[in-house]
């Protein structure tokens, strides 16, 4: 990577899961900005993007999230999640807020500076990733906000391909929702329970070492069904592979379990 | 009909243990999206088309009153007759009372959900005349006591040996498991009905404003004998089913037909145009059409006018996957899947409907195939938004989400708080790294594990990391 003498810097918004559930997600998401000649800072002031909030209707808690988020990520370049969804949910924003109000501009800034990891990689950096140790098939499963409202399709894909020891096994649906949906899966088990239920059928039949995926609510599911059902299958947020970040054990899973079998 | 929807979930489990249905599920997930992603495949301007009926939709209900009179004129002046009627209460009334004039007995009926929706069939039964449905699907649907569960597909949560079962009981004749032979009990059966019907009731696709048509599309060319035999054709529909001209009607019916059963065309389209005329080898003496409000020009005024661009293709409970694992009775109205959890609020209440639109994963497959682009995932937050507004929401999950947006709005709380259920979980999932039993989330763990926490929180770690490169 060439030097660059004034690197744009990015805020990182972590997401309220990778921060709790999977900080390895955090640093690998800084290292492969870094390689690509960012300066990262992590703004302090935020928590959540707002989306249970959101999406249970009350509009006026997600506003003050926004405002929260919003001023926690001013001024910088760009703002960049490992989430589809969390990232999703800053494009919201300007829907919480009436024309007149001046932070509908300050929300629509966020919008036009806010990315996912694989995204801003491959369409704002045209990144080229050195090669990484890791070797062994994987398959991918799109998430849905991600997909839909993101177009993250080939993106990651194109940077899973730069990685010589990569082989990649898509599944059959990768396009189909996991069940997850964030409230949806604790209001709705049965039908959540379901839904998950297909997709792990798809991902063993896809036959790869380890499924990733770039939202952490999806993958959490996807990892606690497999397991629950017995499978081998290893599960990790795609930026750990893309980052040469694998040396930890795989999502719900230690030292001591992966010995245990 | 009985409205089921607050008990969507007992409903739904009851549809995921049910294994006949969810044989008859397969069909839906795999058949239907197969062949419109065939058909779309070879029609390269389908995106654009999209765009084109997106417009004139919104264009259309802009102006709806201006085409509703339109379309009015051109139907008196052809001799038929329109009758406004604002709820479903008034239509009962105003399509028994045609039957009644008529001395009518029996009426045969073309497949319409909009008559589902006012709840038609047991009106008129209620009031001496009988009903004849003649729409296969929804003919096994009559004779078993039972609702449509798809809005094109009437029948489609049944298996080939309930079909059977059904006409053998009804039909007195040998047990048979072949389809064709079923579709001839069923054309024998239905060809002295047709006959002896005194009223044909059929829905419409769509309205033409500039000729004062309607038209059906169907794949069994049901609708036309019923349309055309009887001495008496009643339209019953809704206001927002008008179009302006014959062209944009194409328009119409090329996304429809692709979007719902993946055909270029479908069979039969059949437009009618007020009564027999002087010369004319068939056709009706008598041509009503009765249009529906039951509250869509509330809608117009709401957030929810969108909605009102469906055509009622059906791709979007298609490919729902909520849709695709209980089947569209658990939805527990007339309107199953996505465009139901939308339009039942609006028409029984959020009060009894708001575990529909909830139901939801937001996974948006629904508006990514949406023909008239309807942003569904945000029409049902719309409602989720009114039951949160009107303090619907269920005590514990508003509780909960109290606490939540209490803490989510600090962030030196949140940080103290993340960091101690970070151990908490760590603690609690031991060497094993992930959790089977944890009480409060069992809607979690009841079905699969629950991953903890790989260490310290990603913002203690970094704020460690912070401090020690300031430090050394
Ligand atoms: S909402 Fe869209 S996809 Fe669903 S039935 Fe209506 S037109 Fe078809």
């Amino acid at each position: 990577m060439k030097p660059n003498n004034n690197p744009p810097v990015i805020g990182l918004f972590i997401t309220c899961l990778a921060d709790l559930y999977r900080p390895e997600v955090g640093f690998a998401t800084i290292k492969l900005l870094e390689q690509a000649g960012c300066r990262v800072e992590v703004p302090e002031q935020q928590t959540c993007c707002g989306q249970p909030a959101f999406n249970s209707g009350d509009f006026s808690t997600s506003a003050d999230i926004a405002r929260q988020t919003i001023a926690a990520l001013d001024g910088y370049a760009y703002v960049v999640a490992p989430s589809g969804s969390c990232i999703s949910m800053l494009h919201h924003y300007p829907e919480l807020f009436d024309d007149q109000d001046p932070w509908k501009a300050r929300a629509e800034s966020l919008k036009a500076r806010a990315y996912e990891i694989t995204s801003f990689l491959v369409d704002v950096l045209h990144a080229e990733l050195p090669n990484q140790p890791y070797s062994g098939t994987v398959t991918y499963h799109d998430s849905c906000s991600g997909l839909r409202e993101l177009g993250i399709k080939q993106q990651p894909r194109q940077l899973l391909a730069q990685l010589e020891g990569v082989e990649l096994k898509e599944m059959e649906e990768s396009e189909t929702c996991c069940g997850f949906g964030g409230t949806f899966c604790v209001k709705y088990p049965d039908i959540s329970n379901r839904m998950v239920s297909n997709k792990t059928d798809n991902i063993v039949n896809a036959g790869a070492k380890t499924l990733l995926g770039g939202d952490l609510g999806c993958l959490l599911n996807m990892a606690g069904k497999l397991q629950r059902q017995g499978h081998a299958v290893e599960v990790r947020h795609v930026v750990e592979v893309l980052a040469g970040m694998t040396d930890q054990p795989a999502l719900g899973e230690t030292q001591s379990s992966i010995k245990a079998g | 009909m009985q409205i089921t929807s607050p008990d969507f979930k007992d409903n739904a489990r009851i549809a995921l243990q049910d294994v006949g249905l969810q044989k008859a599920l397969g069909n839906v997930k795999t058949g239907f999206p197969h062949k419109r992603a065939a058909a779309i495949a070879r029609l390269p301007e389908f995106e654009q088309l999209r765009d084109e009926a997106r417009d004139l939709k919104n264009h259309i209900i802009e102006h709806l009153d201006l085409y509703l009179e339109a379309f009015e004129a051109k139907v008196l002046e052809n001799g038929g007759h329109v009758h406004w009627c604002r709820t479903a209460d008034e239509a009962r009334q105003t399509i028994l009372k045609i039957c009644q004039d008529k001395q009518a007995r029996t009426v045969t009926k073309g497949k319409s959900m909009v008559t589902e929706e006012i709840n038609l069939n047991e009106y008129l039964e209620a009031n001496g005349v009988t009903p004849v449905e003649t729409d296969l699907g929804e003919y096994i649907l009559q004779l078993r006591g039972e609702h449509p569960s798809h809005i094109i597909a009437p029948a489609i949560h049944l298996n080939l040996e309930d079909v059977s079962e059904t006409f053998h009981a009804h039909h007195h004749k040998p047990k048979s498991m072949d389809p064709a032979v079923l579709m001839q009990e069923a054309r024998e059966e239905l060809r002295t009905k047709f006959v002896a019907a005194d009223v044909g009731i059929t829905g419409a696709n769509f309205l033409v404003a500039e000729t004062g048509s309607s038209i059906i599309v169907t794949n069994e060319g049901n609708g036309d004998l019923t349309q055309t035999l009887p001495k008496t054709h009643i339209v019953v529909t809704s206001i927002e089913k008008v179009v302006p001209t014959l062209e944009d009607m194409t328009l119409f019916l090329r996304l429809l037909a692709r979007s719902a059963t993946g055909q270029e065309f479908t069979v039969y389209n059949t437009l009618s145009t007020g009564p027999r005329r002087p010369g004319d080898q068939d056709g009706p003496e008598d041509y009503h059409v009765v249009l529906v409000d039951n509250g869509r020009s509330d809608m117009i005024a709401s957030e929810l006018r969108e909605m009102l661009r469906c055509i009622r293709c059906a791709a979007c409970m298609n490919h729902c996957p909520v849709y695709g694992a209980i089947g569209g009775h658990s939805y527990g109205w007339v309107y199953p899947g996505p465009m139901g959890s939308v339009l039942t609020p609006q028409m029984i209440g959020i009060e009894q409907a708001a575990l529909l639109p909830n139901a939801s994963t937001f996974c948006g497959k629904c508006e990514s195939v949406c023909p008239v682009r309807i942003p569904l995932p945000k029409l049902m937050r719309h409602w989720r938004r009114d039951e949160f507004e009107k303090h619907l929401t269920p005590g514990a999950a508003r509780w909960g989400l109290g606490v939540w947006s209490f803490v989510a709005r600090r962030p030196a709380l949140y940080r103290q708080l993340t960091r101690i259920g970070s151990r908490v979980l760590r603690s609690l999932a031991g060497k094993k790294g992930r959790i089977s039993k944890l009480p409060l989330a069992s809607g979690w763990t009841d079905g699969r594990e629950m991953p903890a926490p790989s260490g310290k929180t990603f913002m203690q770690q970094w704020q460690e990391q912070q401090k020690a490169r300031q430090s050394s």
